[in-house]
């Protein structure tokens, strides 16, 4: 950023003008040694990182609408690390440590602001749980402590301690919990593939995957077939579908999530606050709109739609912290398809399928992994299948085990 | 609201009943291999279209199953559990009357 910024103050034209946009539509090659599924954050990411560590650019992002516009475009943009577990604490930080240096990196603004998360505990078992999380966190370095109702009010002094007949208690105040723009993150990462070589190809859906003998051969788009050394698929809410395509299935079940955003006000609230009892999150946005968000639907469905019913439960739970919400009017609001695991933590590695490697099972935690998911990603197409130790707690076949990681209580309605 | 028929209290609000898995075969815990029981615990049919589902009108704490499509959202049929399975309880293939 700072030579970009010398460059900018020296010149005298705006300097991202004629390399902002991205390359326009190429035809399909017929061949690629990569062909990653899905044009969203952790699809780019990876392009971008095995372009930039690993040399290879004969790379094609499938993505069957446009860059970032699915479950890169409506999450929440929550960073943060305090899971429950080593291998999720160890995993998220690597994440958030990326994240920290991202803007620099890809010299574009990612708007990434560190404001620190504030969770609340409202029973004593939340609080005993919060404090397991927070000694796990100092474990892996990372900055997360029980802080009281004082420390509470201080931090943020709008807040309601007494919501809903549930006292908060006490709260967890992880330091690195941060947001960023999303959808500038799906472009830093789609500038930096894209310039180092690899191709993106929007409005391009896979509509089969062809294989033999327990390798893939190539895919079926639209577009088109192409031959492919490899496939990395990164479908978000739809993984289970596009599993299917391939022939196998995946331990994952669709739920809708829904969030909305107030219209904008002046900035009153720093950190993110959101609460486990309540089934709410509330944050305000760096352009000033207040973001509610919550727990996943009541059953499954793949659907997008909005339901007036969870709506009305996530607006009680805000203005039950913040009072003064209720003067606030709704700007929009939107759901995604969320593809949840049974024990909340994603399914990244090896599939039945040779050289056809997943990144899916991301449910409502998908944002903050961004980065790592990108890196590790890459590493584990680069070597052929050697699964990176970061995310072998993560394999597909831990169900089959029964060695699951559950992250229930460090996921669950508290991104 | 969206409107559930209850098999036994009638149409009553989406609200009131509490959404409970899949109606899937259970192997025979005494015999099957791991990895058919880690199938029966973690998997499901989770493509688009219709499922067959367990359901329960939570204030009669009344269970049943309904047919309903994962894409559309409509519930095409809802029904007393007897229709499927013969003895209350057993929930093995054997269970399930075809």
């Amino acid at each position: 950023m700072p030579l970009g910024l010398l460059k900018y103050g020296r010149g005298d034209k705006y300097p991202y003008e004629q390399h902002a946009d991205l390359p326009g539509p190429t035809q399909l090659r017929d061949h690629y040694d990569v062909v990653i599924i899905g044009g969203g954050g952790h699809g780019v990411a990876t392009a971008y990182y095995l372009a930039k560590y690993h040399g290879i650019t004969n790379v094609a992002v499938l993505e069957k609408a446009y860059l970032g516009g699915g479950n890169t475009a409506r999450n929440t943009a929550v960073i943060r690390s305090n899971y429950l577990t080593p291998e999720g604490v160890r995993f998220y930080s690597a994440s958030v440590k990326l994240y920290e240096n991202l803007s620099n990196e890809f010299d574009f603004n990612i708007m990434y602001s560190q404001r620190g998360q504030l969770t609340l505990a409202h029973t004593d078992a939340t609080v005993r749980a919060f404090r397991q999380r927070a000694e796990v966190n100092k474990h892996f370095r990372g900055r997360t402590e029980l802080i009281d109702r004082q420390a509470i009010a201080e931090l943020v002094p709008c807040l309601n301690l007494d919501p809903a007949e549930l006292p908060v208690l006490a709260g967890l105040w992880h330091r690195d919990g941060a947001t960023a723009r999303h959808d500038a993150v799906a472009w830093g990462y789609a500038r930096g593939a894209t310039q180092r070589g690899v191709e993106l190809h929007q409005l391009t859906e896979v509509t089969g995957i062809e294989q033999s003998q327990g390798r893939v051969t190539g895919v079926v788009t639209n577009r088109g077939r192409v031959n492919c050394g490899c496939v990395v698929q990164a479908v978000a809410g739809h993984s289970a579908l596009l599993a299917d395509k391939a022939g196998f299935a995946l331990p994952l079940v669709a739920y809708p999530l829904q969030a909305m955003v107030t219209l904008p006000v002046k900035p009153f609230l720093n950190p993110l606050v959101s609460s486990s009892a309540l089934h709410c999150y509330v944050q305000q946005t760096s352009r000033g709109e207040i973001v509610i968000g919550g727990g996943s639907d009541p059953y499954p469905l793949y659907q997008s739609r909005a339901s007036l019913p969870l709506k009305e439960s996530l607006i009680a739970s805000a203005v039950d912290l913040f009072p003064f919400l209720s003067e606030m009017r709704l700007l929009r609001q939107w759901a995604g398809i969320t593809d949840m695991t049974t024990d909340y933590s994603p399914i990244m590695g090896l599939s039945p399928l040779e050289n056809y490697y997943l990144d899916a099972g991301w449910g409502t935690w998908g944002f903050k992994a961004t980065p790592i998911c990108g890196q590790t990603m890459a590493q584990l197409v680069a070597s052929g299948g050697q699964v990176p130790d970061l995310i072998a707690p993560f394999a597909l076949e831990r169900f089959d085990r029964f060695q699951q990681v559950n992250e229930m209580g460090a996921t669950a309605a508290s991104h | 609201m969206k409107i559930m028929h209850c098999p036994l209290n009638g149409p009553r609000n989406i609200s009131e009943f509490t959404y409970g898995g899949q109606v899937l075969a259970m192997p025979d815990p005494e015999r099957c291999s791991d990895r058919e029981w880690s199938h029966y615990v973690f998997y499901a049919d989770n493509t688009i279209g219709v499922v067959r589902e367990w359901w329960q009108h939570t204030p009669s704490s009344y269970w049943f199953i309904a047919e309903r499509h994962n894409g559309s959202d409509d519930i095409l049929r809802t029904y007393d559990p007897g229709e499927l399975f013969s003895a209350q309880g057993d929930l093995t293939e054997g269970g399930a009357s075809p």
